[in-house]
């Protein structure tokens, strides 16, 4: 086992204990990993001093998928990449899509969209504070963000059926307007739910464990942010504030106001106050978008048969995780000829080993729990 | 301005010629077509109608760019960079592989492109050249994004800037996993999606979709398909 091919050897570290080093294999079926992630790790004692990170056992070649498909038909599969939060995931191949035929989904639409994407953002927040704090040993906030992000699934499935991957949005707009109480069970979630967070926080911010496990833990600085192409609240929590929703606005992201959270160590624990702080943000973003759905239509005028021009685009909207990326090519038919997808889980993956070295075995499930990664996307 | 091998682009026409002359060509062949692609609104009165779209003038396909930023690269590095296009509003530099490196380096640290977004590759197995290497670039201070491409044959090699942006790493292994692109200088150049021993490049175009190597399925999964 020790000769594998294994290239983080070429990372030379004398023990300091003068002992052999260990190859510990982590995963693919750890329960920490969130799905199938196996990592590698070169162990000096209990000292990281490696770490190689295996992807790919989820691959499912969406891209290749894609370009056999039309456009409208591949609109589903890309729920199934970044599986808790699918409604981002739409939202970014529409936007795309619709850049490539040159229309715009109608002002109503769009804040829809807004809408329901925020509360994706929420939920997939919640769902990773959960785990997070579960794999560190937190047993109880699992509990409460389960609670909550149940609220939201409920308000996902009375507008489209769906809770996970809902396929909420169409290429031009929307399929189904909003339902009669969309703006009260929005309202109804959110009102309450910065108390809620307050009760996590309670639980976990200055909790000694979790100052413990999580304060100077997986260090990025920003500089190493940008190098390793870090988006989301990783290289928001390195002290870089950029937001995508405020940087380049999509959707209906101009008309709304909030902050963008930013840390300043690009710890685990800075990501953590991000995130949290995030969730209040979207909370305020939903909240003032109810106050004002426009009237009007809820589908652009984009033609059964899509045929976009040939050429290109590159579009990217803020994901839960980070930047995430369509990249398509149109020849001119109903097919894209190429769909790259640029998810925000595998580059921030990337940088893990940088974190990882120099901590202790025990911090790698706080790394990877720290870095929000769904192996449904990173594979693709 | 050899404009025509990069523009076997989208199998049919060449978009060439700037100026809002756009080629109609393009949606060409149906005049049936129904689609409201605002690149027929000339032709539709309802489109134009619509919320959607007034402003219908020169838009989808790619158009000549000729700007200060394309200036100033064409100033540094003269036939390296070999056309310039701008393509939904997003601008696009086409430049000689061998100055790849180079012309990455020079994008990050003097025109502030400091933030490598993407790299993936398209295949155009009918071009010359058959490969297109993509970096999509971002610049914070700058707020905009650059997309350069480089072509190359199946057997050239592309030169790796993973020495420049720390997370070219994966997305070349990757380019490397589904196209079979060899980058040069790379320092751990192995398949990272795919298992190691795997023959093919799944998004190479004559690699189809039921394709697999069914030698490596047999043997490690112990049955005939995967399908």
């Amino acid at each position: 086992m020790a000769d594998e091919r294994i290239p983080f050897a070429t990372h030379a570290e004398s023990t300091v204990l003068g002992a052999d080093e260990i190859i510990l294999n982590m995963g693919p079926q750890h329960p920490s990993t969130h799905g199938v992630l196996r990592v590698k790790l070169r162990l000096d004692g209990e000292k990281v001093i490696g770490s190689e990170c295996v992807i790919g056992y989820l691959h499912r070649g969406v891209e290749k998928i894609a370009e056999h498909r039309t456009y409208t038909q591949f609109a589903p599969y890309v729920d199934r990449m970044d599986y808790v939060a699918a409604v981002s995931n739409g939202l970014g191949y529409c936007e795309a899509v619709e850049k490539l035929l040159g229309a715009e989904a109608p002002i109503r639409a769009r804040v829809i969209r807004v809408i329901l994407t925020e509360l994706q953002r929420i939920a997939s927040h919640l769902f990773w504070l959960g785990t997070h704090a579960l794999d560190i040993g937190a047993l109880t906030p699992l509990f409460y963000c389960l609670r909550e992000r149940e609220e939201i699934l409920k308000i996902f499935e009375k507008y489209c059926g769906a809770r996970l991957t809902t396929h909420a949005f169409r290429i031009g707009g929307l399929q189904y307007e909003a339902y009669d109480e969309l703006e009260k069970d929005v309202e109804r979630f959110c009102k309450p739910f910065d108390k809620r967070v307050d009760e996590y926080e309670s639980l976990l911010t200055e909790n000694r464990i979790w100052v413990g496990r999580t304060k100077g833990i997986g260090i990025l600085s920003a500089a190493e942010a940008i190098d390793y192409g870090a988006s989301g609240p990783v290289i928001r929590a390195s002290g870089v504030k950029w937001d995508i929703r405020k940087a380049m606005p999509y959707a209906a992201y101009d008309q709304y106001k909030f902050e963008i959270p930013t840390g300043k160590n690009g710890d685990t624990y800075d990501r953590y106050i991000v995130r949290l702080e995030e969730m209040r943000q979207s909370r305020l973003i939903c909240l003032q978008a109810i106050e004002n759905i426009p009237a009007g239509p809820i589908m652009g005028k984009v033609g059964k048969v899509l045929k976009p021009p040939p050429g290109e685009v590159y579009h990217a909207i803020e994901a839960p995780k980070g930047e995430l990326g369509y990249y398509i090519v149109s020849d001119g038919t109903t097919q894209p000829y190429r769909v790259r997808i640029r998810p925000p889980s595998l580059i921030n993956l990337e940088a893990f080993d940088k974190m990882i070295r120099g901590h202790l075995v025990a911090d790698v499930v706080a790394i990877i729990g720290t870095l929000d990664i769904v192996l449904g996307e990173v594979d693709r | 301005m050899a404009n025509d091998p990069e523009e076997k682009q989208p199998s049919a026409n060449s978009p060439s010629e700037p100026s809002g002359a756009k080629p109609p060509a393009a949606g060409g062949e149906p005049v049936s077509k129904p689609p409201a692609p605002p690149a027929a609104s000339a032709a539709k009165p309802p489109a134009a109608a619509a919320p959607p779209r007034p402003p219908a003038p020169p838009k989808e396909g790619p158009v000549a760019l000729d700007n200060d930023l394309v200036k100033r690269y064409k100033e540094k590095f003269g036939p390296g960079i070999l056309e310039a296009w701008v393509d939904r509003k997003q601008a696009i530099l086409v430049v000689a592989r061998e100055l790849l490196g180079e012309i990455a380096l020079y994008s990050r640290d003097e025109e502030k492109f400091d933030w490598l977004s993407d790299l993936t590759a398209l295949d155009w197995p009918k071009r010359e050249k058959r490969f297109d290497v993509v970096l999509n670039m971002y610049s914070f201070e700058k707020n905009e994004r650059l997309r350069l491409k480089a072509q190359a044959n199946a057997d050239e090699r592309v030169p790796s800037v993973q020495g420049i942006w720390a997370t070219a790493n994966w997305m070349e292994r990757e380019v490397y996993d589904m196209f079979g692109i060899v980058f040069e200088g790379h320092p751990d150049l192995r398949r990272i999606l795919l298992p190691d021993e795997w023959q093919g490049y799944p998004l190479r175009k004559d690699y189809d979709i039921l394709t697999q190597d069914t030698a490596w399925v047999r043997e490690n999964l112990g049955i005939e398909s995967g399908q």
